[in-house]
């Protein structure tokens, strides 16, 4: 029988010993937030399959991967050609192995209206800004790994853009996970992303590997999108091969706010990108869009919570995987409409193409209506490749792999089509058609 | 040596026979009609020459331009210069019908050692090809067959042929849900691509086609078998009559 929780986690029987490193070991609040968050560790120890919210996810491989916390020593001296998403013009913040780069960053120049700085410098300068912006994990089992990064967060970036202003210059966060050999690191980015009122901006993350080792990354971003503003949110999910990923976006949307996300998944071992919406304001519109590549033996989880708090606003989401090999794919899309939340229109997709027999796909949709005047729609599919597309484009020439490839490529044109700028759906499409075809590849070099 | 040709040919799908016997020899130049009731197995014989799975040959044999065709894959038949223009085009989402049909001319185009056209030789060749059709740069740059009418899918069949230019193109009941002017279109266009060295197998269940496209021959499969042929006059004779003089209760 499974059991309830695992409970010998190395990295929560060394926090005493990592503590008086972390950031803020001064500054009251931040001291009873991590004393709060690994209490919640201890208590609860990592979530098993018996907790709802990881029903399909299980982090056995992580609890049993011997973490121990990243140090600052880290060599690398660039960000890995061609590794990141290719982002016009954008302005870079690296992290490397959670912790801020400076020397590899563009923070002298940021565009006009943006202001950003480490979370570690922060804390130490100016720790009374940060209160009410990091907000504790949520209560409970299903909040560990957020807990986690309460007890352990020791870097990331506060960006506040400034209200009003429309920043025409991509901000690009790119996270470098940099394995050290014998070791399995840990890091814990914390991010506060404020988008002023009636702002416009765009925000993209790149999480990616340098190396082959196995190293986790359990990252949290507050987001607050202010009344009017409009927040792009883009973010490619290609960490080393034997990483594990685990990132929570907490995002809070005022009147009239346009949070606008989009997340590919392609890498890691292991990976969950969760988002939690919260529509405050009246108007206010949430997409949630993203799509998923998963082969071998990768594990890939969205889940997603929009809770609809206040009336006439609108969500969306569309998500479209395809995984090949043994992969196994999840996504878990809960919408709330709470009682005041009247004329919210929601609607969310999730479609996944199977590649082979032994690849498997969890998909659970849930919607949690209070309000009467609703309207609010759902679908969720998993299939293979269409027969009849296949024959059809093989009786025009075209041979059984490039066939595969165009309608794989196709299926998932639909999930990149969804976001609204086209550069970045550029970008994308291209890190999509870079694992189609390294797949091609791959069945060439098998066949000789 | 014919074109194509068909010896004693069985079909079974899901078990079940279909095909019960075909014998058939096309040549060079040659518009060949077959005619039959619902469910003789016409669409069943255009499936078996494209080579669609599922679809299994218990006996005879389809050889083309003097290959055995049951050793090709359908894109191999496809290079080989083989065409079927199907009677319900499939849509397929997210592919554009330009790339569509430029990795297709491309494939071929490979397969017989040419160079492949880039991206603007490409929209040369297609535009022309495409304007006799009535086929304009939109339809080009929509999803294949995604939210097009009856009439557009078939005329992009058509397309599809003339951008391929097989030897052989087998045209399955290519004349379903047309109206007599998209009917024109698509006999004209067929008839623009005939020469001395192609030939057309025209599949239908109607007379009304052949007014436009003119046949040398013209089979009545009935039962899986063909029960008669002769010259374009038993078209009209078969309009005349319907097919119940062959196979008792299905009348057309």
């Amino acid at each position: 029988m499974a059991k309830e929780m695992i409970r010998d986690f190395s990295l929560a029987a060394g926090f005493e010993e990592a503590a008086s490193q972390l950031p803020g070991s001064d500054v009251a609040w931040l001291d009873a937030l991590r004393a709060q968050g690994i209490a919640a560790i201890r208590t609860h120890g990592l979530p098993t399959r018996r907790v709802e919210a990881w029903r399909y996810t299980n982090l056995n491989a992580l609890a049993k991967a011997g973490l121990t916390p990243a140090g600052s020593d880290v060599e690398l001296a660039a960000v890995p050609e061609g590794a990141a998403l290719a982002v016009d013009g954008a302005c870079r913040i690296v992290l490397v192995n959670g912790r801020l780069r400076r020397d590899l960053s563009d923070l002298d120049r940021l565009p006009d209206g943006v202001a950003a700085e480490g979370l570690a410098e922060s804390l130490r300068r100016s720790p009374a800004n940060l209160e009410g912006l990091i907000v504790p994990a949520p209560r409970g089992r299903d909040g560990v790994l957020a807990a986690l990064n309460d007890a352990f967060m020791d870097d990331g970036v506060v960006l506040k853009i400034e209200a009003g202003a429309s920043i025409e210059t991509p901000i690009h966060l790119v996270s470098i996970g940099v394995p050290v050999a014998g070791q399995a690191i840990a890091f814990h980015p914390r991010n506060v992303v404020v988008a002023g009122a009636g702002s416009h901006a765009t925000l993209v993350e790149s999480h990616i590997g340098a190396g082959d080792g196995s190293y986790f990354s359990n990252g949290l971003t507050d987001v607050t999108v202010g009344k009017g503003a409009t927040l792009t949110h883009a973010k490619l999910q290609d960490e080393g091969a034997a990483a594990f990923h685990v990132a929570l976006i907490r995002a809070k949307i005022a009147d009239d706010a346009v949070y606008d996300s989009f997340v590919l998944q392609r890498g890691g071992e292991l990976a969950r990108h969760e988002t939690h919406a919260s529509i405050e304001g009246g108007g206010a519109e949430c997409r949630l869009n993203g799509a998923y590549l998963g082969a071998g033996g990768q594990h890939v989880d969205n889940t997603t919570v929009i809770d609809h708090k206040a009336p006439g606003s609108r969500s969306s989401e569309v998500f479209k995987g395809v995984l090949a090999g043994h992969a196994r794919g999840v996504f878990q899309g809960r919408i709330v409409v709470h009682r005041d939340a009247q004329q919210t229109n929601g609607h969310q997709l999730n479609k996944t193409l199977l590649l082979s027999r032994a690849a498997e796909m969890d998909s659970k949709p849930e919607l949690v209506i209070y309000a009467d005047d609703v309207k609010c729609s759902h679908g969720a599919t998993v299939g293979e490749l269409s027969e009849m597309e296949m024959f059809y484009l093989r009786t025009r020439g075209i041979d059984e792999p490039t066939a595969r490839d165009m309608l794989v490529s196709a299926f998932l044109s639909e999930a990149v089509s969804e976001l609204r700028d086209e550069g970045l759906a550029a970008a994308f499409a291209e890190r999509i058609a870079g694992w189609v075809d390294a797949r091609h590849e791959g069945r060439k070099e098998q066949a000789a | 040596m014919a074109l194509l040709e068909i010896r004693n040919l069985h079909v079974t799908v899901e078990n079940k026979p279909i095909l019960k016997g075909i014998d058939l020899a096309i040549d060079k130049g040659e518009v060949h009609a077959i005619m039959g009731p619902n469910g003789a197995g016409k669409s069943t014989l255009s499936y078996v020459i494209a080579g669609r799975d599922g679809y299994e040959v218990t006996d005879g044999q389809i050889l083309f331009d003097g290959r055995d065709l049951h050793e090709l894959e359908p894109d191999e038949r496809a290079c080989a210069g083989l065409f079927l223009a199907f009677q319900y085009p499939v849509e397929i989402p997210g592919v554009t019908n330009t790339t569509f049909l430029k990795t297709a001319l491309n494939s071929l185009r490979k397969s017989r050692g040419e160079g492949e056209l880039d991206a603007m030789q490409f929209l040369k060749f297609v535009r022309e090809k495409a304007k006799p059709l009535g086929i304009g740069d939109d339809m080009l740059k929509r999803a294949v067959n995604v939210g097009f009418s009856g009439g557009e899918k078939k005329r992009n069949e058509i397309l599809q042929l003339a951008v391929l230019e097989p030897m052989l193109a087998v045209l399955d009941e290519t004349d379903s849900g047309l109206d007599i002017d998209a009917l024109k279109i698509v006999a004209e266009g067929v008839n623009m691509l005939r020469g001395p060295d192609n030939a057309t197998l025209l599949i239908t269940h109607y007379q009304r086609l052949l007014d436009y496209i003119v046949p040398d021959r013209v089979h009545v499969l009935a039962d899986g078998r063909i029960v008669k042929s002769g010259g374009k006059e038993l078209a009209l004779e078969l309009e005349a009559k319907g097919y119940a003089q062959f196979s008792g209760a299905e009348a057309a």
